[in-house]
């Protein structure tokens, strides 16, 4: 009994020495993030440094399933709980502004024409009312992958500068079966992948059109080179027959499988193509309009202070936030995660425009839109809908852009009308 | 403890049947009605999970009621059940009746198509959908190409992509309805057949006058079963069609899919909620009409 009476009290007594030895000054504060296993990697690696540099400051980390993020940081805030910093995705920022779970960066630390001149132009879209809500630590392009293998075999030396060559080179090497079934296509395609970000603010832009008004509230795409950028697309498969949108399933599917020349997607893809063996791959910048004009589509995740951050915590906060969005954090999470950087100070150095990977999708963020979305799987689905009414229900690309402008416009209004 | 102590044993007996009881209530109150009447709350309220909630009277439903995808969703969900529901119901009853018959392999056939039932519906759901595919990696595709016939569009269709995806809903469903079959099956007290068959009935005529009727529990108890279960038909449509949940053009849709798209894609709480009232009432509508219809006594 008295062993563990001596036990006891030596525990006791431990355990008041550590909390006595931990600095009085010492603030902790909490970062959330959904689950992304490169991603948190990262992150541990940014906390470890930045408690480095800022002994009195500790960070926590916790991580969700992407499923309930919403939720958790819905219930925490108001609550008082949960996060001081938080990362969301950069088309959630009206929803979070507006249930006032995020406080705008303060312009002291933050200065708008500071990240205007610093950061990539897209960034701009976390702007609301003059100030910064939220910044990135890094951003996603798209980019041109192409199999080697394919472009060899058709005899074709360098990837497509512009949408002539594109289509050009897709019919070298697509082969067909003696139905006339596709074997292996030259494009991948499908709206329901990345296409639809390739028309919106790539293809439609080549063509002369823009799909929204400045304010993201109107749906502009209704003209002339929406049509003919939406024929273009449609012509691919339909005319051209050097894709085929239901091929394998999946785009990516069929370019992992080696069965299909060029693939557009973003640079998330990377990684699952690295581990691809027996594919010889490269990646090219999408490729230009007709009349020469580039385009590219950047997303990107975005962190920012909770509303619940406040006195030394805000501070701490801060901090952190500066030093996640430095040109050091950046490069750390382009070298962990290969994403890239959100300012063209960390991302367009030599070393990055010179790798034959990251090359093409920074050189893309140069030139790269971002949409504003208010649903962006209702708005897919707009287009998505459209192309199937040309394909399946034979409906003109006229009327199947008209119908669906009036049905993007429509969820664009039910959103801002709140 | 006074109070309990004066009770009569009669009385404790019902304070502690109570107190048993009071446990399955709980959990129903507090799982279930409590979750089900703030659902029905949320349905007059706009949410997008984040902000407050606030009152928006029937405009939901107003929304619905002129919303075109709602009522191709709705009719959508009736043709799984239309269609589901009789076909699967006569399939397992015909082969409930003729593997009652079986002597041969009786257990490895009942076991085989029972099989489906204890699959993961989930991988189910894929590997039929890689069935359909189109050449090369389509199963039904390839054969049809390798016999020098054109390709189908099993999925890519707004005409054949609802049956491609009953079909193994369907099939997955059976086993569990040839068991329940079998079992009723079994229940029928053989002095009925062996007075028919003294009487030199014939065949059919047992099948119309004794088995059919005195299978009516069973009839009634599969039939409420599936038609609920096609009206929530949800994991098979949704894998099959990752790519365009509920598509092409929304042909394949069930209002299960497009409650959860509406929530948890769109964030539109209050106008899911109000499409999830919508079917809480399908289902108890049919489920009470089908229970009056089949336990009228003929």
């Amino acid at each position: 009994m008295t062993a563990f009476k001596s036990f006891a009290f030596a525990a006791a007594t431990s355990l008041a020495a550590l909390v006595a030895a931990s600095p009085a000054s010492a603030v902790e504060i909490e970062y959330w993030q959904y689950i992304f296993d490169a991603r948190i990697k990262a992150m541990d690696v940014l906390i470890e440094n930045f408690q480095k540099a800022n002994p009195d400051i500790t960070v926590k980390q916790s991580t969700f399933p992407y499923a309930d993020y919403r939720t958790k940081v819905a219930a925490a805030i108001p609550a008082g709980e949960g996060p001081d910093v938080v990362q969301l995705f950069y088309g959630w920022l009206n929803d979070y502004v507006e249930a006032d779970l995020i406080q705008p960066l303060p312009a002291a630390n933050f200065p708008a024409d500071k990240i205007e001149a610093e950061f990539f132009p897209m960034v701009r879209a976390m702007k609301i009312d003059g100030n910064y809500m939220a910044l990135p630590t890094a951003v996603r392009s798209l980019a041109l992958f192409y199999n080697k293998r394919m472009f060899a075999e058709a005899g074709i030396e360098a990837p497509p500068a512009n949408l002539d060559e594109l289509v050009d080179m897709a019919a070298k090497m697509t082969t067909k079966d003696g139905a006339g079934n596709i074997t292996a296509e030259g494009l991948t395609s499908g709206m329901t992948a990345q296409d639809h970000h390739w028309w919106r603010e790539v293809l439609l832009r080549q063509f002369g059109g823009t799909p929204y008004s400045e304010d993201s509230k109107t749906v502009t795409y209704n003209t002339e080179a929406g049509v003919k950028a939406l024929q273009f697309y449609a012509d691919l498969e339909a005319k051209h027959g050097v894709t085929k949108s239901t091929f394998m399933d999946e785009p990516q599917a069929a370019f992992k499988a080696g069965r299909a020349g060029m693939h557009i997607d973003g640079s998330f893809r990377i990684g699952a193509l690295k581990d691809t063996r027996g594919l010889d791959w490269g990646v090219a910048e999408l490729p230009a309009g007709p009349d020469g004009t580039k385009s590219n589509y950047a997303s990107y995740w975005v962190n920012a202070i909770t509303s619940k951050a406040e006195g030394e915590k805000y501070e701490a906060s801060v901090k952190f936030m500066e030093y996640i969005t430095s040109d050091e954090a950046m490069q750390i999470w382009l070298d962990t995660v290969g994403e890239l950087p959100a300012k063209p100070s960390a991302a367009m150095t030599e070393a990055n425009l010179a790798d034959p990977v990251f090359g093409p999708f920074v050189a893309g963020l140069g030139y790269a839109q971002t949409t504003v979305f208010a649903d962006e799987s209702g708005q897919r689905q707009v287009l998505v809908d459209a192309v199937s009414r040309m394909f399946l229900e034979g409906q003109s690309a006229a009327d199947a852009l008209a119908a669906a402008a009036t049905a993007e416009q429509a969820i664009l209004d039910g959103y801002y009308k709140k | 403890m006074k109070r309990y102590r004066n009770l009569s044993i009669r009385q404790k007996q019902v304070v502690w049947a109570w107190g048993f009881l009071a446990l399955p209530i709980l959990f129903y109150v507090v799982i279930r009605f409590y979750p089900t009447f703030n659902a029905i709350v949320l349905s007059f309220q706009s949410w997008n999970l984040l902000g407050p909630r606030e009152w928006v009277g029937l405009e939901n439903y107003v929304k619905l009621w002129h919303d075109p995808v709602f009522w191709k969703v709705f009719r959508n969900t009736f043709v799984y059940l239309i269609l589901g529901t009789p076909i699967s119901l006569v399939l397992s009853f015909v082969i409930a009746y003729q593997l009652d018959k079986t002597r041969l392999l009786h257990g490895t056939l009942r076991a085989l198509y029972f099989l489906p039932f204890l699959t993961s519906t989930v991988a189910m759901a894929w590997v039929w959908r890689w069935f359909y595919q189109p050449v090369p990696i389509g199963l039904f595709n390839n054969f049809l190409a390798s016999l020098g016939f054109a390709q189908v569009n099993f999925l890519n269709s707004t005409s054949n992509a609802l049956p491609s995806i009953l079909i193994p809903a369907i099939w997955a469903g059976l086993g569990f309805q040839i068991i329940i079959f079998m079992a009723g099956l079994r229940a029928i007290p053989t002095s009925y057949y062996e007075a028919a068959r003294i009487d030199g009935v014939s065949g059919w005529t047992i099948l119309w006058e004794i088995t059919l009727p005195l299978l009516k529990p069973t009839i009634v108890f599969l039939v409420v079963f599936s038609s609920i279960g096609f009206l929530r038909i949800f994991d098979q449509v949704f894998n099959m069609t990752t790519n365009n949940p509920g598509g092409p053009l929304d042909s394949t849709k069930p209002l299960v899919l497009m409650i959860y798209q509406t929530a948890f894609s769109s964030f539109d709480m209050g106008y899911a909620a109000a499409q999830t009232v919508v079917l809480f009432a399908i289902l108890l509508t049919v489920s009470l009409v089908q229970l009056r219809i089949l336990r009228e006594k003929p």
